[in-house]
């Protein structure tokens, strides 16, 4: 059975037919040709396909397709604004967070999800807060290390403005 | 493989009743993994989360309403749930990564019927009950009595828990739970090990119950520890007791995690330092 799912993808209404067997991943991926969600593993474990649903990061191999009727979805394709990166994928180039590429739009929206909920956070925190993504190539430190220059950055201008 | 998303209990249990190929699920965290590894998906998969009853928070005097499908990242960002059961909340927070708990649910964790499941042991030491909804009508149960082995469950296919109920914890009373990993994150419990402790105006325990998981078919409340404990301050020598009595009742398996001999090791220490824990938060000495 196809079902018609209606919902905003990085702000855009969006509409598309799935089987309803097929997960979040697959119409994002298949449907919507949003390919910079990435499938790893294809079982909730390496994070790699995170997407924002409804502001809450999530594993959209997790999620079937049908389940986001009326819901919002964020892809890293949403990070960006047409002119300029947004200042976590700046850093993670800034930083060399990343070498093959493939975890990279997982680990930029897991870090999305905890700026957006704790702007400050310390290197314990963003250690837990990427637990779920897998990355076999940088051995995570010059990752942590560039969502913390991002955090930093933030607290920053966050002063300049309160002056 | 059709989907549906009834709005209300009585629209599930319609559903239910005449498709007898479904089955309801939550956070889908176990169910397309399974899929994934070779299990067939159901005729029909009947998502619970749009059912108001089924996901938020409610406390009033007296009880605690957990919603069955209410994901597990609700649980621990709620400071008074914490508060009252931080066991269960910690527990909550040890369910997978943070993509998982924001769709991992307690009704959905205790169905799977994981004997490694981490929600088990501070569901059953609370004294939770589950409200079931079936096509009779609903019913209270506790929730020993829901899972009845590994993968399986008590429920028939038309029936689908509701809610978790649980009285306030009474002053001077706490929980804690604490598991046995290889790896610090995203790992699966060795043991599992939930505790509340209730302590007297100075200091000595009232009560003490502790509940294991992941070391036979289902949890194991552990039968003797309050008259190991009560009276005493936590003394080392009543924690050794209340480590024997829970090495002698359970009935490990050896498995790639963990040989049955180190997991009734591991079964005596996490005993006694969840009793610990929980007493300390409780308010006794240390």
């Amino acid at each position: 059975m196809k079902t018609h799912v209606t919902c905003s993808v990085n702000g855009d209404p969006v509409e598309f037919l799935v089987d309803d067997s097929q997960t979040l991943l697959s119409a994002l991926r298949d449907e919507l040709k949003l390919t910079g969600v990435k499938e790893g593993c294809g079982t909730g474990d390496c994070g790699a396909c995170s997407v924002l649903l409804n502001g809450e990061l999530t594993c959209s191999c997790l999620v079937f397709a049908p389940e986001v009727q009326n819901s919002q979805v964020v892809t890293v394709e949403g990070l960006a604004d047409p002119d300029n990166l947004h200042p976590l994928q700046a850093a993670f180039l800034e930083g060399a967070a990343l070498q093959c590429g493939i975890c990279t739009p997982g680990f930029l929206v897991a870090a999305k999800a905890l700026l957006d909920r704790n702007p400050t956070p310390n290197e314990k925190e963003v250690r837990y807060a990427i637990a779920g993504n897998l990355c076999r190539c940088t051995g995570y430190d010059k990752i942590v290390r560039s969502i913390l220059d991002v955090a930093a950055d933030l607290a920053s201008e966050s002063e300049t403005v309160g002056e | 493989m059709p989907y549906v998303a009834p709005s209300t209990i009585d629209e599930a249990c319609d559903f239910l009743r005449s498709n007898p190929g479904s089955r309801v699920f939550a956070g889908a965290t176990d169910i397309l993994p399974q899929s994934k590894a070779g299990r067939r998906l159901p005729e029909f998969l009947v998502d619970l989360k749009r059912i108001p009853r089924l996901t938020g928070l409610n406390v009033d005097d007296k009880l605690w309403r957990i919603g069955a499908s209410t994901p597990a990242a609700h649980l621990t960002r709620d400071s008074r749930l914490s508060g009252e059961f931080p066991g269960l909340v910690e527990a909550a927070g040890l369910i997978g990564s943070d993509q998982i708990q924001t769709r991992a649910s307690l009704g959905g964790n205790l169905c799977n019927a994981s004997p490694a499941a981490d929600t088990g042991p501070s569901l059953v030491v609370n004294e939770f009950s589950a409200v079931i909804a079936s096509p009779e009508g609903e019913r209270t149960v506790p929730v020993t009595a829901i899972t009845t082995g590994p993968g399986q469950t008590s429920l028939t296919n038309d029936e689908f828990i509701v809610e978790f109920l649980a009285d306030r914890p009474a002053a001077g009373t706490s929980d804690a739970y604490q598991r046995f990993t290889p790896r610090t994150e995203m790992d699966i419990a060795v043991v599992g090990a939930g505790a509340r402790v209730s302590v007297g105006p100075t200091g000595e325990v009232t009560n003490a119950d502790l509940v294991l998981g992941a070391v036979a078919p289902t949890t194991v409340p552990i039968v003797g520890i309050s008259d190991a404990l009560v009276g005493r301050s936590l003394d080392e020598p009543g924690l050794e007791r209340a480590a024997d009595l829970a090495k002698e009742q359970i009935e490990p398996i050896s498995d790639k995690r963990g040989t049955r001999d180190f997991r009734i090791h591991i079964a005596g220490v996490l005993t006694k330092r969840v009793l610990r824990t929980a007493a300390e938060r409780a308010g006794a000495e240390s």
